[in-house]
């Protein structure tokens, strides 16, 4: 096997860790503040893709779809989260996620209602079109963009939760909500933002997924699967963790696809398993929250 | 020596008249089970109800009773059902050594799952059982010389059943209601029993408090395993029921859209509760049939009944019933 090939193969499991990345954040963020694994994330992946979609073709452009997508549904979050999530902080942990997966059936079918249950082709951007030579090999262009771009994301919300006044608040009211509390910051408008960042998270990853697969009502749950697989790699709530164990995850897909095709889809559960049985809390996760 | 735990309060009947009847559990429900399709629209309703109240029943064993909110309980499910279509249909094992050793195989599945997954806690035992019944069910698409991969597990046919000398009709819908209520019979007083028995005190303490479950010198991670091996095997006798009724093996059922099903019949029909499970799973099956007959989008319906539910009824419609009767508080 030509060495080469290996690096491109490596260079396409980047690419589809970033996605993979982008959207496990959004899962791990959540859970990290607000305690809820969001079971409809998935979901808000695919709308996130349709929603990219719909709105590149109302404004002719891919850019428009790619910056108004993750706003609008990080905002139908938020409402989300004020509706619905709202009423069950204080009881059993697990009344969010039964509340949430409840709510992906709503959101898949309604879905399937507007748009049909059909997949729909997702074109690529045209100023990303084609390869480009990178001299050992050709690579697309637009998955060296995602990588390009999920980097920058990445940069801006670390600085923003080391080196901001708002990441402050943020991280000090996911140690202790109710001393935050006492000293006047009004943790449920924390709570509220977080939870539309983490949705939002979901549908950037939904339109930056779109023109690598066909945008479809089903793709949310395989992408559920994935994300939950990376969060449990990394440690449930750390944002290290999800990304490295997105990375690693994207990365072993495409170099198990080059030698062991029918393996892929396998091999991240395997992986899980083998880390849950070294490290029951995952690699970065705190021990006695998780395991 | 005496148990701190809650056995000996959990076997007292419940104060009144109403609550002795659940000392009769088992033959009430079985009495139930017994006119259900002649309460129902159509035999074929009933049947299912049957199969996925065997399901669900085994996996309240797990949430209701343990508290272990699993997301992968399809999984066994569907390895009860691909064992005996694969038993009957491949290797021509007789049906009834074909259910004995699915259930034995889904336990064994069961075990390995459980052991990974039973050393998380939390939302995180949620997320790990899912995505393990997930490669579950990559493996059985992928295995497509043993399991028909996406078309699904096809040709084997229970037609004809002999049942100690007997020759029954297994076409008649009847017969087979009353041949698969057997196993739903079996399954209900094998559950009856882990729940009277100390082990059933033990997962209740787990569930009520894990670190005083464990200061009381009760092994915890390994009782968890052991509900975990158990839940699996009554879930994975519906699956065989399922296999023989339908003599297909869909590949679905494996999916994690199912697990997710028998999340829901059992929180609509009450997690907790003995009943519940059968009252889930028809309630369930009939509002996707009486939907599914003005809309094909049925599960848009289904979603938002069922959030309702999360938020407003979370003790289900068997569960909520016993409290209004003021029945049951002490035992299920």
């Amino acid at each position: 096997m030509d060495l080469s090939l290996i690096i491109m193969q490596l260079l396409s499991g980047i690419a589809l860790g970033a996605v993979l990345v982008i959207t496990a954040l959004g899962l791990t963020i959540v859970f990290g503040m607000l305690g809820v694994v969001n079971f409809a994330h998935g979901a808000l992946f695919m709308i996130g893709a349709y929603a990219g979609l719909y709105l590149a073709s109302l404004t002719g452009s891919f850019w428009w779809g790619l910056l108004l997508a993750p706003i609008l549904i990080g905002a139908f979050g938020m409402l989300i989260e004020f509706v619905l999530i709202r009423r069950l902080y204080g009881r059993s942990i697990d009344d969010p996620l039964l509340l949430t997966f409840g709510l992906s059936y709503v959101l898949v079918e309604g879905v399937r209602i507007v748009f049909g249950s059909d997949g729909i082709p997702f074109p690529t951007p045209p100023q990303l079109v084609g390869v480009l030579d990178l001299g050992i090999g050709f690579f697309p262009r637009y998955r060296l963009f995602v990588i390009a771009l999920v980097a920058v994301v990445l940069l801006v919300l670390w600085l923003t939760l080391e080196k901001t006044r708002v990441g402050l608040i943020v991280r000090a009211g996911a140690r202790d909500p109710t001393i935050m509390q006492v000293l006047g910051v009004d943790i449920g408008r924390v709570w509220l933002a977080i939870f539309g960042l983490g949705v939002g998270l979901a549908a950037l990853g939904g339109v930056l997924a779109g023109p690598m697969r066909s945008v479809n009502p089903e793709m949310g749950s395989l992408v559920l699967a994935e994300a939950f697989v990376v969060t449990v790699i990394g440690g449930l709530g750390s944002i290290v963790g999800a990304v490295v164990a997105g990375l690693m995850v994207g990365i072993s897909i495409s170099l198990v696809a080059l030698f062991a095709p029918e393996m892929a889809t396998i091999v991240m559960f395997a992986l899980m398993a083998v880390v849950l049985l070294i490290r029951p809390q995952g690699l970065f996760g705190v021990r006695g929250r998780t395991a | 020596m005496t148990h701190p735990s809650s056995g000996e309060a959990l076997a007292k009947p419940a104060p009144g008249g109403l609550g002795r009847l659940l000392d009769h559990r088992v033959l009430l429900s079985i009495a139930v089970l017994a006119i259900l399709p002649w309460l129902l629209p159509s035999k074929a309703l009933a049947v299912n109800v049957l199969i996925y109240g065997v399901v669900v029943m085994g996996y309240n064993l797990l949430f209701g009773y343990t508290g272990l909110l699993s997301f992968g309980q399809a999984a066994f499910f569907g390895a009860g059902a691909y064992f005996t279509g694969i038993a009957i249909g491949r290797y021509g094992v007789p049906w009834f050594a074909a259910v004995a050793l699915a259930v034995f195989l889904s336990t064994c599945l069961a075990a390995l799952i459980g052991i990974i997954s039973t050393r998380t806690r939390g939302i995180y035992f949620s997320m790990v059982t899912l995505a393990l019944a997930q490669l579950v069910y990559y493996v059985a698409l992928q295995a497509s010389s043993f399991t028909g991969g996406e078309n699904g597990l096809r040709g084997f046919t229970v037609d004809r059943i002999s049942l100690f000398g007997l020759q029954v009709n297994f076409l008649d819908p009847v017969n087979k209601y009353y041949v698969l209520m057997a196993f739903a019979a079996l399954a209900m007083w094998f559950q009856s029993r882990i729940l009277n028995s100390p082990f059933g005190a033990v997962i209740e303490a787990i569930r009520e408090n894990e670190q005083r479950a464990r200061a009381c010198g009760y092994d915890v991670e390994r009782s968890k395993l052991v509900v975990f091996m158990l839940s699996g095997a009554i879930s994975s006798l519906g699956g065989c029921m399922l296999a023989l009724h339908l003599s297909i093996v869909p590949l679905d059922i494996l999916h994690y859209q199912t697990s997710g099903m028998i999340v829901m019949m059992v929180l609509l029909g009450g997690a907790r509760s003995f009943f519940g499970p059968f009252v889930g799973a028809a309630s369930f099956l009939i509002l996707e049939d009486v939907i599914s007959l003005w809309t094909p989008h049925w599960q848009i319906f289904v979603g938002a009944i069922f959030v309702l539910f999360v938020l407003f009824l979370p003790k289900g419609i068997w569960g909520t019933l016993l409290d209004t009767l003021g029945i049951g508080k002490a035992r299920r």
